[in-house]
């Protein structure tokens, strides 16, 4: 299959990779779709199709998608603001970006309630000025899934920006772009791709988070209850297969998302590359 | 997955067990529970060991696990290895029946008093000075009225709580379903918060400071009070609630591998003792035995309370209320 | 990207100041757009760390340091750090050579690859967990046969390593695999040209070119395995100073209404996360400005 090459290690690395694979990720997640396979077609369409369960999945998409595009603008800014800028204390704000994939999310969760409370310290600013309740509301799942989005951005589109040839800005500069053409014709068109990567990764994580958002999200059906939160009241309701149904169509959801990704990026390098 | 791997760490986790266990006197059981008997147990697993010790010079080691009561039994279910189990309601105790027979059918009549040794109820907390003067359940179905209380589909303790309230409908409409419906449907409108367990609403209320009225279990009710203060927070009695009967069970299956099954049958007999009682009254659940019941009765507002058997039995509840497309679905989609 | 196009000019003819003009961002536009990532930083990150350290130590040093030195603790972060051990190295070797396969070969089914790689990134938590029940758990595929041979997966160490090697799985190759491709491989085809082997070309050209990124990655890896919450939540039982790791008993002392606990458990993960960041980014400085 490999094209000739004389890079030694195909076989030896991508046989490693695809085992590995398929027992730690593969045969686990097959578990999924095999469990599934109990339900006849009808069952499975019946399940999915509820409208509880459906009302979950708008609110997981909506609250992801919002989160993943305030977190790719805001994201955006914060990677460009540490590979262009210099200023005091970037090093510990460089540091700080990759804390939400460390802290346990169920500790983010209980933090940003704290906040984000009508009694806290955010929370009631915004309800006194904007009379805006965030905790307890889809608002709140917003905030949480923010929280968990920012390292997926940054770090996708820094190591681009780090990459970036200045030659390409000198040589629209020396062609008399202005810097916002340069910005909009050059700069941008270049970190798009990783930025459609950040926001992908932002999203599919953004739609399957538990720990943090139901300490923050008030639960009520229809209103703020996320899928996750279906797929455990299934589990505590002894419903595998109710769960698992739910867990699949997910799971379907974000590899075709990431899968689309993927190609468009591969796309898009292939299409710069031929220019 | 390593099976090589997984079999070395095994193999040397148990050598370093094993090397702990050579005293064949040095005896460890596991108690899976539920989330607000935290503190109990807390206080019951030194008095148990001190008594066992006492008795057969056996030293007696209790590992506890705490998590919603359902998450606990579905855990005890795929392999986690309970000794005992010490649930909030009897459905979750009945499935390791159901589902894979680690105990008898007849569990519930191996103690006594349907194999709970303590009790509780549904019971409300409402801030310092009862701002909203609410005092019984028809309270909570005031346009305005802001209540925290956990999901009874995720939540042992909040199905408690849902079926007290459902009680109270029946009784107060002459046991028409109908109505007993509107009032659910009215009471979980007012719900602001439904978190997944009982400790998650209380933080909600307390910490977070949301709602006018939590609906806990008795026991988690003063134990805000003692906790978080009592110049905050009043506890309130309605007048109509529900027996709430959280039972104890060896899992024989399992205590039969570890050979425990002495020891455990004693660690839940135990808990019927004058000694144990005390410590359940301190705790705020109700006791069984009826002198120490008679000791805390002074702690708690009286007030009438209805049963599960009234109801039709756990198999029936859950099936009409707690399935899918149940009532508590029904009144959330009969609003949109 | 038209707007490069190749035919040189005197860049000379153009004047200068324009040309830094072009080349710079205005003043204006740099002081807001730091303000604003400081801002949105201090907003989703200071201020919940502030929290966390804040709550930690609110009933002084004395009270912190008995939270952490009970043995429910200590116990929780020998499993911790039992569990990152174990997944760090492992991911760290499918991340070499998943990244080693996709870039330096053209091979069918790539995209494919490299989708199911990130693949653990958005299965939620809750499913983590629940497919290792499904595949260990007494009712699951290998249930009945763990019973037999009284082998212990879930609700044991086992389970919980596994639960992380899944969550875990894609950091270092995610880090490795756009800079591996960047990169290209003439250096090494080099390399192999003048007849170094294959293992002698990946330690002597490829790893000091990958060797930020690497480290990168497997300091995310670490984080996130020490962090992990939701899927080994499932998976591990909540056995006090048994099978609790260190998030969860972060959970279990919350709920136990040990706040101080709870929050100085939180503030060992935030820190460890944190002085590996720093330290990394401070041996990057170190090697750039030699």
């Amino acid at each position: 299959m490999a094209q000739s090459s004389v890079m030694p290690g195909f076989r030896p690395t991508l046989g490693f990779a695809a085992i590995y694979l398929s027992l730690v990720v593969l045969i686990p997640l097959s578990t999924l779709v095999f469990e599934s396979f109990k339900l006849s077609w009808d069952d499975y369409l019946h399940i999915i199709t509820n409208r509880r369960v459906l009302s979950t999945f708008r609110v997981s998409f909506s609250t992801a998608l919002a989160a993943a595009s305030i977190a790719s603008v805001f994201g955006c800014i914060v990677a460009w603001v540490l590979v262009r800028y210099s200023f005091a204390g970037k090093r510990v704000l460089h540091a700080l970006i990759d804390l939400p994939f460390a802290l346990p999310t169920a500790v983010a969760g209980i933090v940003l309630a704290t906040i984000f409370q009508p009694s806290g310290f955010l929370g009631k600013l915004l309800i006194d000025t904007f009379n805006l309740q965030v905790a307890y509301k889809p608002l709140g799942i917003v905030m949480a899934l923010i929280f968990i989005s920012i390292p997926f951005v940054v770090r996708t589109v820094e190591p681009v920006l780090l990459e970036f040839e200045p030659a390409m800005e000198e040589a629209g500069a020396s062609l008399g772009a202005s810097r916002r053409q340069i910005f909009t014709k050059i700069i941008f068109p270049n970190i798009l791709p990783a930025l459609l990567t950040g926001f992908a990764l932002a999203f599919a994580r953004g739609v399957g988070e538990y720990g943090s958002v139901i300490f923050i999200a008030g639960n009520i059906p229809y209103v703020s209850e996320i899928v996750p939160l279906l797929i455990v009241t299934k589990l505590e309701q002894f419903d595998v297969e109710g769960a698992t149904a739910i867990a699949l169509t997910m799971l379907i959801i974000s590899f075709v998302l990431l899968l689309l990704i993927n190609l468009l990026q591969l796309w898009v390098r292939k299409r710069s590359g031929q220019l | 997955m390593n099976y090589n791997f997984t079999n070395i760490l095994f193999a040397a986790l148990f050598t370093v067990l094993a090397a702990g266990n050579i005293r064949a006197a040095d005896i460890t059981l596991l108690n899976v529970s539920y989330d607000p008997t935290r503190e109990l147990y807390k206080q019951y697993n030194p008095l148990f060991a001190k008594y066992w010790k006492d008795k057969t010079g056996d030293t007696v080691t209790i590992n506890q696990s705490h998590a919603g009561s359902g998450k606990q039994a579905r855990a005890v279910l795929e392999g986690l290895e309970a000794d005992v189990v010490t649930l909030a309601l009897g459905y979750d105790v009945d499935v390791l029946y159901q589902r894979r027979k680690l105990i008898p059918e007849n569990w519930q009549t191996l103690l006594p008093k349907n194999s709970s040794p303590y009790t509780s109820t549904a019971v409300f907390v409402v801030r310092k000075g009862n701002p909203l003067s609410i005092k019984d359940w028809n309270d909570l179905i005031k346009p305005g009225v802001s209540i925290v209380t956990p999901n009874p589909k995720t939540s042992g303790g909040a199905r408690w709580n849902y079926l007290a309230a459902w009680a109270y409908a029946l009784k107060a409409n002459n046991n028409d379903e109908a109505a007993a419906k509107d009032f659910i449907a009215k009471l979980y409108k007012n719900a602001s918060v439904l978190d997944t367990g009982a400790r998650g609403s209380t933080t909600t209320f307390v910490e977070r400071e949301i709602g006018d009225v939590l609906i806990a279990w008795e026991n988690e009710a003063y134990l805000v009070l003692r906790e978080f203060g009592a110049d905050k927070y009043e506890v309130v009695t309605p007048s109509f609630s529900i027996l709430a009967e959280p039972p104890v069970a060896v899992v024989e299956d399992i205590a039969r591998k570890h050979g425990t099954t002495e020891v455990a049958t004693e660690y839940l007999k135990y808990l019927y003792s004058k000694e144990a009682q005390e410590i359940i009254g301190k705790n705020f659940y109700r006791p069984t035995d009826p002198e120490i019941a008679a000791k805390y009765a002074s702690q708690f507002q009286p007030l009438e309370l209805t049963n599960i058997d009234k109801l039709g039995g756990w198999n029936a509840v859950q099936k009409k209320h707690f399935s899918d497309d149940g009532i508590f679905d029904q009144i959330y989609g009969a609003g949109k | 990207m038209n707007a490069i196009a190749p035919p040189l000019i005197n860049i000379k003819n153009i004047e200068k100041p324009y040309r830094q003009q072009a080349l710079q961002d205005p003043d204006w536009v740099r002081w807001s757009l730091i303000a604003i990532a400081v801002g949105f930083i201090f907003l989703f990150i200071c201020l919940p760390l502030g929290l966390v350290i804040f709550q930690a130590f609110s009933k002084g040093i004395a009270a912190y340091w008995s939270a952490l030195s009970q043995p429910d603790t200590l116990s929780a972060l020998k499993l911790t750090l039992l569990t990152a051990l174990i997944t760090v190295p492992l991911n760290t070797v499918f991340g070499v050579s998943a990244a080693w396969a996709i870039t330096r070969f053209d091979f069918k089914g790539k995209s494919i690859l490299t989708t199911l790689i990130d693949l653990p990134f958005s299965v939620s938590p809750v499913i983590s967990g629940l497919i290792f029940v499904l595949l260990f758990g007494a009712q699951g595929w290998f249930g009945g046969l763990l019973l037999e041979h009284d082998i212990k997966v879930i609700f044991a160490v086992p389970g919980i390593i596994l639960a992380t090697l899944f969550v875990t799985f894609p950091f270092v190759a995610r880090q490795l695999i756009p800079l591996m491709q960047e990169m290209g491989n003439q250096e090494e085809e080099a390399a192999l040209s003048l007849g170094a082997g294959g293992w002698k070309t990946f330690w002597a050209v490829t790893l000091p070119n990958i060797k930020w990124a690497l480290l990168y990655g497997v300091l995310l890896c670490n984080a996130r395995a020490m962090g992990e919450f939701g899927a080994v939540s499932v998976v591990s039982g909540h056995i006090r100073g048994v099978t609790n790791t260190l998030p969860l008993h972060v959970e279990v002392s919350y709920n136990d209404y040990d706040i101080i606990g709870a929050f100085a458990g939180a503030s060992i993960l935030a820190a460890l996360a944190i002085v590996t960041l720093i330290l990394k980014t401070a041996l990057e400085w170190k090697q750039a400005n030699r």
